[in-house]
């Protein structure tokens, strides 16, 4: 009987096993192979989000949901969406199983390893979302150039770019967060308007903006796009809006949508009137401009031209020593950065750079709609630009338009382009994340098998177009090499170590800010100079 | 810049994935008074490093033999010289006399797994990727996609960067030796060859093939004339090298003597721990240990395997050709260690190497030999915590193996490379039909790949009952060495009817 049922059974599995390489299971592959990548990073270096989670399972394990946003015995206090709360409560069921301890509140700092086991496995079992919505965004890639060879099919390369991408393997299974079921639920509502499942997509987006606000900065693109093609059913035949084509009907089903989702997830806040607690707790404007580390953004450019002029000044005699304020000059890493020469930056100042900064490519939406490919370049201008000018920005919030960039950029040399130098300098500038040194050749080697792996793709992809990179963008991409060396290999063994600590840092903070804004301008003109709505839309 | 980024691809993963694996535990990680296998190679340093070369290898009040002395042949030694002299730059205390003893710290840790990765990186990984390069008739994707997959072999990642050795020097050098022999660099081939054995004797494993090869080479070439010169050169070079590795130890008989007595340890016993050997499979019915006086016991082993090894060796001398030589080294290893005396469940890998080297030709038995030699050492990773990076790394292989390699689950006479074999019996039972024996192989594979998984789920879960504890840790060498003894007879099928080949080798 047993070597019977090995016989029928066993024609199946070897089938199975065959297939692998079959049709669609490459997909299953690569999902496959990050995640056992992924067990393998367990043991490695964890960050003190690590412990922001732990404490949050804590806060919504073992107190009413009352007390949730007023919780305070930790200083890492619950400062996302009641959702997020919400999931971690869900989360914080599976956890007493594993250690009851570390549900307590009291516990601070606690960590075993049937804690990191479970906390690790949760980002890796929560990942399948991103799984699921990467496969979803396959199918929406243009597939007329479909080569014989798979390893050079836009979904290929797609699938491997997102499923593989190194700032999501660094910052959520070794730094710790859970970006990668956020960003599959952002991925799966693009890919829902790419399938006109417009309701559905609106639906999922709200969902998500109530598991982590940071998705405000991209609302600005959903709000347009749903009004424009969505609400508005035609278009004229030159692409401008055709008035009288107005949906009331779908206008107030997306609103209905939103508000249902908004009122289950802020409504027992608002029966407490807990509501301001709960705000003052998502937008504290108490830090400073920048992150103790620069986010390589604009201001990182604008903080280096203040110490610039500032030691200029002084050579100079131009200005006063005295009256330099000692904190910009001896570290990067104070979080108040007070401005020598150049005007100091308000939090209002920064919100009204990032609207200006927006607003083109909203309009450019609103005035030329290019489907649902207008709007995802819209998106991501809408999260590069508010990266490029927000207030107290993480470098983590890159990943932002890194992920859905990668949707473009399978389909046009162009933006393939744009993508290559925004992924390497945005990833390079994740480096400063992991310091440790167990960590450094797995950031090291993680880096090069992306960027090499990215490069080599799309260019074997466009191939028969011109080439990818001009001379000084491929100077540029390669002066990161140089500049890793000296940060990491050189500089720590040079006297200036004590001295001025923070070089390091702001040499690639900036290095890489040169890269991002060139990107976000390259990506901006291409936004701006691309084709007329009208004909665009009906293909 | 097209061709080569998929060989880039390989390489990085096969790093990422020892690296990471290198986070994880090492074997004998807190665990007083004696340790593991890390302890006896940062001991080695300290010996190496702070005694003179004479009494390396002694017993004497500084240089305790009991406490894992150094029993690995003079290339060893120098290597751990050169890292201790690493080591004193960077701490002193890691390597000074005594008191660094069971000296454990995460600095260290690092320092200890980045020699490893060092050494991987320049002798094993770029020896694996030029063989690569260097196979015929396949694309350049191909050849990538089968570096990926001897790079992502996880016994030799488990045991080198995980339980801790430096295997991949010698068997790194091993595949140099290799490489040299089949390019037709002789010379450069066997001094590789002869620098693995002074690194680790237990390359004597390969040492037969190596041997008929290059001596059936030179028959071919006329034993009178140019065969004549071209082995007394071989000679020449390999008796040199090894004389340079051993040159502080030739001085006086004593010292030669004693690092051979330290080499080949025959008072350890027929088997160490448990092996998956037909010894110490066979010890669950028969106590051969304590049945037999001990010199009958290496007489037997060495008559059993020499038995085992003469034919490949025969057939490889008298028709030397490349494919067999690889077989060779294969069926040699596997008989080494199924038979021969005083054996480590880590030789394994010996074997294994060779049959990395035939995953392209074979791919479907040498993945499931692969597997099953992972598996056998599943006793020793377990106690060395290192379960996790065991299952991840096992997954990701059959993986690749299942993606990348050409013809994988082809279990077709063509593809097992026994239609010869199935000719000739057919000539003697013409009633056997053509499906049966592909078919006897996949029900075999699933039978085996099943007990492995129902092994070790066992293994992992279960308590052991009180009056066996090693009850799962036999039950695996058991069910390992029956494998192997298939393994055995498969490999030794190839090579006999292996006729084909040899004649097209000619004619070319």
């Amino acid at each position: 009987m047993w070597l019977n049922w090995l016989k029928t059974r066993g024609g199946a599995a070897m089938a199975a096993l065959g297939t692998v390489k079959g049709s669609g299971n490459w997909f299953l592959a690569l999902a496959l192979g990050v995640t056992l990548l992924k067990c393998l990073l367990i043991p490695t270096y964890h960050s003190t989000d690590f412990e922001v989670h732990r404490n949050w399972l804590a806060i919504t394990h073992s107190l009413p949901l009352s007390q949730w946003y007023y919780e305070a015995t930790s200083e890492w206090t619950l400062d996302y969406p009641p959702f997020f709360a919400w999931f971690e409560y869900v989360l914080s069921h599976v956890a007493k199983y594993f250690d009851q301890e570390m549900l307590n509140i009291h516990n601070l700092n606690y960590f075993n390893s049937r804690t990191l086991l479970f906390q690790r496995f949760s980002v890796i079992f929560t990942d399948l979302l991103f799984v699921y919505a990467v496969h979803e965004c396959c199918k929406c890639v243009n597939g007329k150039k479909a080569s014989k060879e798979l390893t050079e099919k836009p979904k290929f390369i797609l699938s491997a770019l997102l499923l593989w991408n190194f700032g999501l393997l660094i910052v959520d299974h070794i730094h710790f967060q859970y970006n990668g079921f956020l960003s599959g639920l952002m991925l799966l509502s693009i890919a829902r308007l790419f399938q006109k499942r417009h309701m559905e997509g609106a639906f999922l987006f709200a969902i998500l903006l109530h598991f982590k606000h940071i998705y405000l900065y991209v609302a600005p693109a959903y709000g347009i796009y749903l009004l424009r093609s969505y609400c508005f059913t035609a278009s004229k035949p030159d692409g401008s809006v055709r008035w009288n084509s107005f949906s009331f009907t779908r206008l107030i089903s997306l609103g209905l949508i939103v508000f249902l989702v908004s009122a289950l997830s802020l409504g027992p806040f608002l029966a407490m009137n807990q509501l301001p607690q709960v705000f003052s707790r998502l937008f504290p404007f108490k830090r400073g401009l920048c992150h103790a580390y620069w986010a390589p953004n604009f201001w990182a450019l604008y903080n280096a031209a203040d110490k610039l002029l500032c030691t200029i000044g002084l050579e100079l005699k131009l200005l006063d020593p005295n009256k330099i304020p000692k904190a910009s000059m001896t570290s990067g890493l104070v979080q108040q950065f007070e401005h020598t020469v150049l005007p100091s930056v308000s939090p209002v100042a920064t919100l009204i750079c990032t609207l200006i900064a927006i607003l083109p490519s909203v309009c450019c939406l609103w005035l030329k709609p290019q489907g649902p490919r207008g709007f995802l370049r819209c998106l991501i201008l809408c999260a590069l630009s508010s990266f490029m000018f927000g207030w107290h920005v993480h470098e983590k919030a890159i990943l932002l338009a890194i992920l859905p960039m990668s949707l473009l950029s399978v389909e046009k040399a162009g933006d393939a382009s744009i993508f290559l130098i925004l992924t390497t300098t945005g990833h390079y500038s994740l480096f400063p994340l992991l310091f440790t040194t167990p960590e450094l050749p797995i950031k090291i080697l993680l880096m090069l098998l992306f960027t090499i792996y990215s490069i080599s793709s799309l260019m074997t992809l466009f191939r028969k177009e011109k080439p990818l990179f001009n001379w000084m963008e491929t100077v540029y991409l390669l002066g990161l090499a140089p500049l890793e060396v000296c940060c990491e290999f050189v500089f720590p063994f040079t006297s200036w170590r004590l001295k001025y600590p923070f070089i390091p840092l702001l040499l690639t903070s900036v290095y890489c800010a040169v890269g991002v804004t060139y990107a976000w301008f390259r990506l901006y003109v291409s936004m701006l100079t691309g084709p007329p709505g009208g004909k665009t839309k009906k293909q | 810049m097209e061709k080569c980024y998929w060989m880039a691809v390989a390489i990085l993963m096969g790093l990422t994935v020892r690296w990471t694996v290198s986070l994880h535990s090492y074997s004998g990680a807190g665990k007083p008074p004696l340790f593991g296998d890390y302890e006896a190679q940062r001991h080695w340093q300290e010996v190496t490093l702070n005694l003179p070369v004479r009494q390396w290898y002694f017993n004497s009040s500084d240089n305790d033999l009991q406490y894992w002395g150094l029993d690995y042949p003079p290339l060893t030694a120098y290597h751990s010289l050169l890292c201790a002299y690493v080591a004193e730059r960077i701490e002193p205390a890691w390597v000074a006399l005594y008191t660094s003893r069971g000296h454990e710290s995460a600095a260290h840790k690092l320092f200890m797994r980045a020699t490893v990765f060092i050494a991987d990186l320049m002798i094993y990984i770029p020896a694996v990727v030029l063989y690569c390069c260097c196979l015929k008739e396949i694309s350049t994707k191909k050849k990538a996609a089968s570096a990926l997959c001897i790079l992502l072999y996880p016994g030799l990642i488990l045991i080198d960067h995980g339980h801790f050795q430096y295997n991949c020097v010698s068997l790194g050098l091993a595949l140099w030796g290799v490489l040299g022999v089949s390019r037709d660099w002789d010379l450069l081939g066997s001094l590789a060859f002869c620098l693995a054995l002074n690194y680790k004797q237990m390359e004597l494993y390969h040492s037969l093939p190596f041997f008929c090869f290059l001596l059936g080479k030179c028959f071919q070439k006329g034993l009178k004339g140019k065969g004549l010169g071209s082995l007394l050169r071989l000679a020449c070079t390999v008796v040199a090298s090894c004389a340079l590795c051993w040159l502080p130890f030739l001085t006086e008989w004593e010292q030669t003597l004693q690092v051979l007595r330290r080499l080949f340890p025959v008072d350890r016993g027929l088997f160490e721990d448990k092996v998956a050997n037909v010894w110490c499979s066979l010890s669950v019915f028969v106590k051969v240990k304590d049945l037999l006086l001990r010199d009958t016991q290496i007489l037997i082993s060495f008559l059993i395997t020499l038995l085992s090894v003469l034919p490949a060796c025969v057939k490889l001398t008298l028709r030397p050709s490349l494919r067999g030589f690889r077989f060779a080294l294969v069926s040699c290893a596997l008989s080494f260690f199924l038979f021969s005396f005083q054996v480590h469940e880590k030789s394994i890998l010996l074997v294994a190497l060779p049959v990395c080297l035939v995953l392209h030709e074979v791919p479907f038995m040498s993945a499931w030999f692969l597997l099953v030699s992972t598996f056998s050492m599943l006793p020793l990773l377990l106690r060395d915590g290192l379960l996790l990076p065991s299952v991840a790394t096992t997954m990701a292989f059959c993986m690749a193996c299942a993606a990348l390699l050409p013809a994988w689950a082809e279990a077709s006479e063509e593809a097992l490379q026994l239609g010869a074999f199935l000719a000739a019996v057919r000539k003697h039972l013409p009633y056997l039909k053509p499906a049966l024996l592909p078919h006897g192989i996949r029900c075999l594979f699933l039978a085996s790949v099943t007990t492995m998984v129902l092994l070790t789920l066992m293994s992992v879960t279960l308590e052991p009952p009180r009056k066996y504890p090693d009850l799962f840790a036999v039950l695996v060498c058991f069910v390992s060495c029956l494998n192997f003894l298939l393994f055995l007879a498969y490999f030794n099928i190839v090579i006999m009817w292996d006729s084909k080949n040899g004649r097209r080798k000619k004619t070319n």
